[in-house]
């Protein structure tokens, strides 16, 4: 599969490279097919990925930028805005063609996600979980009945939620309690997801339950939920500090019936798909947290370059200057953390660990930088008719939401001592 | 009633769209050090939005069914093939590219649209009123008098008969509308009010990578394209003045009375 549509690279580099593969053993000419070596810089991108990039920020600041603070004071995502996603194609972008998807990377949808969330990270989180947790997950593990059934509507119509955590598993995901007792061809769904993301608009629901405790996290499952299936219902809205146009619920199962052909995968496999699929969705909130952390600084650059103090734009006191060049410094680290690790992904690379810095760095980046804007435009960025304000209270969920910082640390941790033991 | 020889210049209407890449609408723009223009270097490029707007017309038409094939053209820079790709995107079948560096004039671009009109027999042609980055609104113009063709300019609404024979073109001017009906082949020029330009949809980016854009060489261009205008001196509008503030009603008729703006 050609990344870059670049020519191979020879010599040191590739031998450089080979070593952590053969450690991994991945079989060399698997290898060397799937790699399509560039030399092109990560921010340069190939001209149909510019043309996705722009028009998502045309679109996001034409249709999506003037409702973006009725969305967050009524905590709700204007329906027309979902719909237009859809029109535009943002709601199923690596979903193939014949499926009526875009058929597109999963570089894009890095990209549209940064875009969106460049205006609002509400919007971004939408589309985030729709595309890389459900759609992803559904793409790869679905049989071709679930694929035929359901990518069609997720790219068409439908909203999918992610449902793994519950109050009592977080972080230790997988000591879920959600329950999937085996009857005849169904299986009988009892228990109560929390904190889940989309779960006010959507159609679709992968559902992560246990079919026997006993095996421990071997018995997790992954159950596809229609919203109609009677059964699952929603529970309370959260009301949020950040991201409150995002509806998150709980939803809750009560003797919700699903049928045997609906497990998406293997029995037992859910484990497996959850881990696999979060390694992707880290990638996207990094995405996510780049924008988030660009849109709030395009915004207070410019400005302290018109506010004036002491006869001069604020923006030419050496004390601002140092702290915006730092800070763009940071989102451009960012930046390179998180395209990197996309387009690892993209060529068929191992990336779990650079996932994980990609999210832990830019989520602390987008915190930094939001708060710092604030502080920047004085006593009005912290009014809401300033747009600075919204981007700081955004930004924390990045830092708790998909695994939080010390989860991530934990991964890189786990990475770098497995060359020990 | 239709002849059959009606049925078949409806069956092949082709339209000749052209673009233009310029300056972002959104950007602002600095005069240039040797101030004979404005900085280009670094700044982000799209689409004159007037030839979004052409574009989205010749879209709408086929979508009625009323042309058969939209080609879109631009002249300029290799990076003009994304102002084509992305036009390609939202609904045209294929590109020309005229591929030069050199700075053009209106006439010199009306001439290069001669030349592709005669290679490409289009029914139509539509282009945006003016370039916002030269403001001349001159080529339309100039490429109907070349081709000794009727034109509709500055229309706010288009329609094209059935047969493909005439146009109604509504046409805004600073006296008010004016409709007009002109025989086909005719050029168009498209003003703000004519449609809202579409997104182009992720789905239609990737298919357009696959539609086809060609090239055309500038040699093979009849006429002289050497541009007769020589930028003498650009250089930004004058600073706004602060205006005063006037304390009540009466001191306000007093200011506009001396200022001559008031008769009594």
């Amino acid at each position: 599969r050609r990344v870059h549509g670049g020519s191979f690279s020879t010599g040191v580099h590739m031998f450089a490279r080979l070593r952590p593969l053969v450690r991994q053993r991945i079989p060399l000419n698997s290898y060397l097919q799937r790699r399509a070596y560039s030399v092109q810089p990560l921010t340069v991108l190939p001209e149909d990925e510019q043309m996705i990039r722009d028009q998502v920020q045309r679109f996001a600041r034409e249709r999506v930028a003037p409702f973006v603070p009725e969305m967050d004071k009524q905590s709700k995502l204007k329906p027309e805005i979902l719909s237009e996603c859809f029109q535009q194609g943002l709601m199923g972008i690596e979903i193939p063609h014949q499926y009526g998807g875009s058929g597109m990377s999963f570089m894009s949808a890095c990209l549209v996600i940064e875009e969106l969330a460049k205006v609002d990270a509400s919007l971004s989180v939408c589309v985030d979980v729709q595309n890389t947790l459900v759609n992803n997950a559904i793409t790869k593990y679905g049989s071709e009945e679930i694929r035929a059934t359901y990518l069609p509507r997720l790219a068409t119509d439908t909203v999918g939620s992610f449902c793994l955590s519950e109050a009592g598993s977080g972080s230790d995901a997988f000591a879920l309690k959600t329950r999937a007792q085996e009857d005849g061809d169904h299986y009988v769904l009892n228990g109560s997801k929390c904190w889940i993301t989309n779960a006010g608009e959507a159609g679709l629901y992968l559902v992560m339950a246990n079919v026997d405790p006993s095996k421990g996290y071997k018995g997790i499952t992954t159950f596809v939920v229609e919203k109609s299936n009677p059964g699952l219902s929603l529970g309370k809205k959260e009301d949020k500090l950040g991201i409150r146009a995002s509806s998150t619920h709980e939803v809750v199962l009560t003797d919700c019936r699903v049928h045997k052909s609906r497990v998406l995968g293997q029995v037992g496999q859910g484990y497996k798909i959850a881990i696999e699929t979060l390694n992707e969705g880290r990638i996207g909130i990094g995405a996510q947290m780049l924008g988030l952390a660009q849109g709030a600084f395009s915004y207070a650059v410019e400005y302290i370059h018109h506010r004036k103090q002491f006869g001069k734009p604020v923006a030419e006191f050496q004390g601002m200057q140092f702290a915006y060049a730092q800070a763009a410094a940071d989102i451009e680290a960012a930046r390179l953390l998180v395209y990197n690790a996309a387009r690892l992904k993209q060529a068929g690379l191992p990336f779990v660990t650079e996932a994980a810095m990609a999210k832990l760095y830019a989520s602390q980046v987008a915190n930094k930088v939001a708060g710092q804007c604030v502080e920047w435009l004085g006593g009005v960025g912290f009014t809401r008719d300033f747009p600075v304000e919204k981007f700081f209270r955004d930004a924390k969920i990045g830092q708790i939401y998909e695994g939080t910082s010390n989860l991530q640390l934990v991964t890189i941790a786990k990475q770098i001592s497995s060359h020990f033991k | 009633q239709s002849t059959w020889g009606d049925f078949i210049a409806f069956r092949i209407m082709r339209v000749l769209v052209g673009v233009k890449r310029v300056v972002d609408y959104a950007v602002k723009v600095r005069v240039r050090p040797d101030k004979l223009g404005v900085e280009t270097k670094n700044i982000k490029m799209s689409m004159n939005p007037f030839d979004e707007i052409a574009v989205e017309e010749a879209v709408r038409l086929k979508e009625k069914n009323l042309v058969s094939e939209i080609v879109v053209l631009s002249v300029g820079p290799k990076q003009c093939e994304e102002t084509l790709r992305t036009a390609m995107a939202m609904g045209a079948d294929r590109a020309i590219h005229v591929e030069t560096d050199k700075e053009l004039e209106p006439l010199g671009i009306a001439k290069i649209f001669r030349h592709v009109v005669k290679r490409e027999s289009p029914n139509l042609v539509i282009v945006g009123k003016q370039g916002i980055d030269g403001d001349f609104s001159q080529t339309g113009q100039m490429l109907a008098g070349l081709l000794n063709w009727p034109q509709g300019t500055f229309a706010s609404k288009l329609e094209l008969d059935g047969a493909g024979k005439a146009a109604t073109v509504t046409r805004e001017t600073d006296l008010g509308m004016e409709t007009l009906k002109i025989a086909v082949p005719a050029v168009v020029t498209c003003d703000l009010r004519l449609n809202e330009p579409r997104y182009a949809t992720l789905p239609n980016i990737i298919k357009a990578k696959k539609k086809p854009l060609e090239k055309v060489d500038l040699q093979a261009v009849e006429g002289d394209l050497t541009p007769r205008i020589t930028t003498l001196l650009v250089e930004e509008p004058p600073q706004r003045k602060a205006g005063i503030k006037v304390e009540s009603v009466d001191e306000l008729v007093e200011k506009l009375k001396s200022a001559g703006v008031l008769t009594k």
